[in-house]
């Protein structure tokens, strides 16, 4: 298929790891985060780490839209699902996710209307359809899903479409990394930088990492073989003793970003002073409520909720997953009382979750090293 | 080169996983009980086992197989159909109940006899669709020549159900002889499959008209038993074979590892699909593996029988696009592996819902 499979060749995949395997100093680690939920899935989707030396260990960052909205949030949007008034529409990665009271799947079950959409313009098609209905879209993502939220919340003022409301739980992808950066329990060698964020947000922003923090960064697209250049780009850094922000994306990824789509966002929404993310707790400025003038269409002014701030279960170590301090396995309730069936933690959840991931298609002994092993022998 | 503690945790995750369940933890049923994963899997366990198990159930196959006097078996089984919308490219409900139904008879390896068909109707429905679908259910059970020989319809108020839903039934006879079963797989076997993955169920989520997308795809629906004879006369190598239905390819290869207690490996270079299925799941991110098929076969095949199996299938018109798609081996046991066309490898699991509403 056109745009899909010259991304997924194994012989460019052997090319580029035998030549990622010559980078690698034998015996030295080489830790790399990838930012992203969407890269999380393609690494173990495709098999990556089986191409990779031993050497280089790719550790699961914090972007994951659906793994970092905290329980409170989860309950309430359960609450505002759960009015009779009420149709509430969402992406389907949140209808497991786990809250106080069971997911939304069991509200659900329970009666409660709630519908899967693909878009946030779907649920406002859905309010046009039903006058007689409030309905609320669950908002979530990073700078990724933002715009279209705005787009979807810029029509439904144009159009005057009263019945439908925001449950706006945008968030940001810098605050979340200089949180990372700023954690004493992690080393990170480089950063594989979030490929959708940055069609909108460009490449400007990551320039502090590269500047302050003396770590390079690889914004990369989301094929298998994206991921695999962008390895052998941070090892070059690595070698070169470079830092700089590098576009391995430019196919899409453009320097200054997606002006438009960022003047989108800031039409309908504005910073939050704090805002909790899951595990990694407060974060100043790290993610977006609307603009008062949109009060009318914020489900957080049009229902009284509770608003309340609710631990994480003691088991679930999400938090330390997101950060990278400990890999999905490590954690205490991995695979037995937490699993994608019964998921404790959010990483469990979505099919970008570090959790998921790896209890779906990375639960296997691996066979790490034997492509670049292989290559090496080659003389 | 493993980490021992890795090693260690996944031993527990499996032994773990393979414990059969005692009792559910929801409270009430959730659409991932109906998806025909792990979920569907565990209701089945923890509910209708304890209640209603016994040695004809127990194998938990397509069919039951009954003795039937000293020398006959006749193959058993039952099946309702949800789908919505109720007309879609490539087919409708009716024909979906009856091929569907003649499938699970075709996979036990019998030769289908009749059906039944009860319709459940909800009141307001229109007669013209009504008198359509009718037409087609004959139309369909022609065409197979399995006959409807018994039917039944109620209907229920307006609200209590959507719109139609069909619960049919189906008996056929098993030949002398023949006995497929997962437990007579061995390590080296082939794994082959009559076609192109996922089309009906994409088919039936862009017939919803949901998505704002449009593709072609027609459902694959088609009844199996002519492919399924084909395929039996030409090798005595077959060791089992399924229908992969809700929970698509993965599902089913799942239920045959754990069955045989050995690993299936699956070559993803050699899984036969139309572009444009692939596009469209790649657009939606739906592991097509995952998406249901209502006129797909899977065999496995002793390793020596497998090029006379494969032609078998190819020179069937529903087997044009058959394919050889992966191995039986012994580790990791109960386990389906997928060697990527990308030149890695991950685990395929049974998933414990399906993010999509019904569609079958």
């Amino acid at each position: 298929m056109r745009h899909v499979s010259e991304y997924r060749t194994d012989d460019v995949a052997a090319r580029l790891a035998e030549r990622i395997a010559a980078l690698v100093e034998p015996g030295r680690r080489y830790q790399l985060m990838e930012v992203c939920g969407g890269h999380t899935h393609t690494i173990y989707r495709h098999g990556i780490e089986d191409l990779l030396p031993a050497e280089v260990e790719l550790v699961h960052g914090p972007g994951c839209p659906v793994c970092v909205i905290p329980m409170g949030r989860q309950d309430d949007a359960i609450a505002i699902a759960e009015r009779n008034e009420v149709i509430f529409t969402t992406f389907g990665d949140m209808l497991r996710v786990p809250a106080s009271h069971g997911s939304l799947l069991d509200a659900k079950a329970r009666g409660a209307d709630v519908r899967i959409v693909y878009s946030p313009l779907d649920a406002l098609r859905i309010a046009r359809e039903n006058p007689d209905r409030e309905v609320v879209f669950f908002a979530i993502g990073f700078e990724t899903t933002a715009p279209s939220t705005a787009v979807t919340l810029l029509r439904a003022r144009a159009e005057r479409v009263a019945n439908f409301a925001v449950f706006c739980n945008h968030v940001t992808i810098i605050p979340a990394l200089r949180a990372i950066l700023d954690s004493p329990d992690l080393r990170i060698d480089g950063f594989i930088g979030p490929g959708h964020v940055s069609t909108v947000i460009g490449l400007r922003p990551y320039r502090f990492i590269a500047r302050d923090h003396r770590k390079p960064v690889v914004v990369s697209g989301f094929e298998p073989l994206d991921v695999l250049q962008s390895v052998y780009m941070l090892l070059r850094q690595i070698n070169d003793g470079r830092c700089e922000v590098e576009n391995q994306y430019a196919r899409v990824v453009r320097e200054e970003g997606n002006p438009q789509a960022l003047r989108a966002i800031a039409e309908t929404m504005r910073l939050r002073t704090t805002f909790e993310w899951r595990g990694l707790g407060f974060i100043a400025q790290s993610a977006l409520g609307l603009r008062p003038e949109l009060a009318s269409w914020d489900a957080e002014e049009r229902f009284a909720l509770a608003a309340l701030r609710v631990a994480d279960p003691k088991a679930c170590q999400c938090g330390e997953v997101l950060k990278g301090v400990i890999r999905p396995w490590e954690c205490k309730v991995f695979g037995t009382a937490c699993t994608p069936e019964r998921p404790i933690g959010t990483c469990m959840v979505s099919s970008e979750g570090a959790c998921a991931a790896y209890y779906n298609y990375g639960r296997l002994g691996r066979r790490r090293g034997r492509v670049a092993a292989a290559a090496r022998a080659v003389p | 080169m493993t980490d021992e503690a890795e090693r260690q945790t996944l031993a527990r995750i499996e032994a773990r996983r393979r414990r059969p369940r005692r009792r559910l933890t929801e409270e009430h049923v959730t659409l991932a009980h109906g998806a025909g994963g792990s979920s569907t899997h565990a209701l089945v366990e923890t509910i209708f086992l304890p209640a209603i198990g016994n040695e004809l159930l127990a194998p938990l196959a397509d069919s039951a197989v009954v003795a039937c006097g000293s020398d006959s078996r006749l193959a058993f089984t039952t099946d309702s159909y949800v789908v919505r919308p109720l007309r879609f490219p490539g087919g409708d409900i009716a024909t979906l109940a009856v091929n569907g139904t003649i499938n699970d008879l075709a996979a036990v390896g019998a030769t289908p006899l009749c059906l039944s068909a009860a319709l459940i109707i909800e009141e307001g429905f229109p007669i013209a669709t009504l008198e359509q679908l009718a037409g087609s259910l004959g139309a369909a059970a022609r065409e197979a020549g399995v006959p409807i020989a018994t039917a039944d319809t109620k209907v229920v108020e307006r609200t209590k159900a959507d719109g139609l839903y069909i619960c049919m039934a189906g008996v056929g006879v098993v030949p002398a002889g023949l006995t497929l079963d997962p437990a007579a797989m061995h390590p080296g076997d082939r794994v082959l499959l009559s076609g192109t993955i996922a089309e009906h169920g994409m088919a039936v989520l862009v017939a919803r008209g949901e998505l704002e997308l449009e593709a072609e795809i027609a459902s694959d629906t088609a009844a199996l038993h002519g492919l399924a004879a084909e395929l039996l006369a030409a090798t005595g190598g077959v060791r089992c074979m399924r229908d992969p239905t809700r929970g698509g390819l993965a599902t089913t290869l799942n239920e045959l590892a754990r069955a045989a207690e050995l690993s299936v490996v699956i070559d993803e270079a050699a899984l036969p699909i139309r572009p444009v299925v692939t596009g469209a799941c790649e657009l939606l991110g739906i592991d097509p593996l995952y998406v249901a098929n209502e006129g797909k076969l899977v065999a496995v095949v002793a390793a020596t029988d497998s090029a006379a199996a494969l032609a078998a299938l190819r020179s069937h018109p529903l087997g044009r696009h058959a394919a050889i798609v992966g191995e039986v081996r012994a580790e990791p046991p109960g386990m389906v592996v997928l060697e990527t066309a990308f030149g890695g490898t991950r685990v395929v699991d049974m998933l414990a819902g399906d993010p999509l509403p019904r569609i079958c």
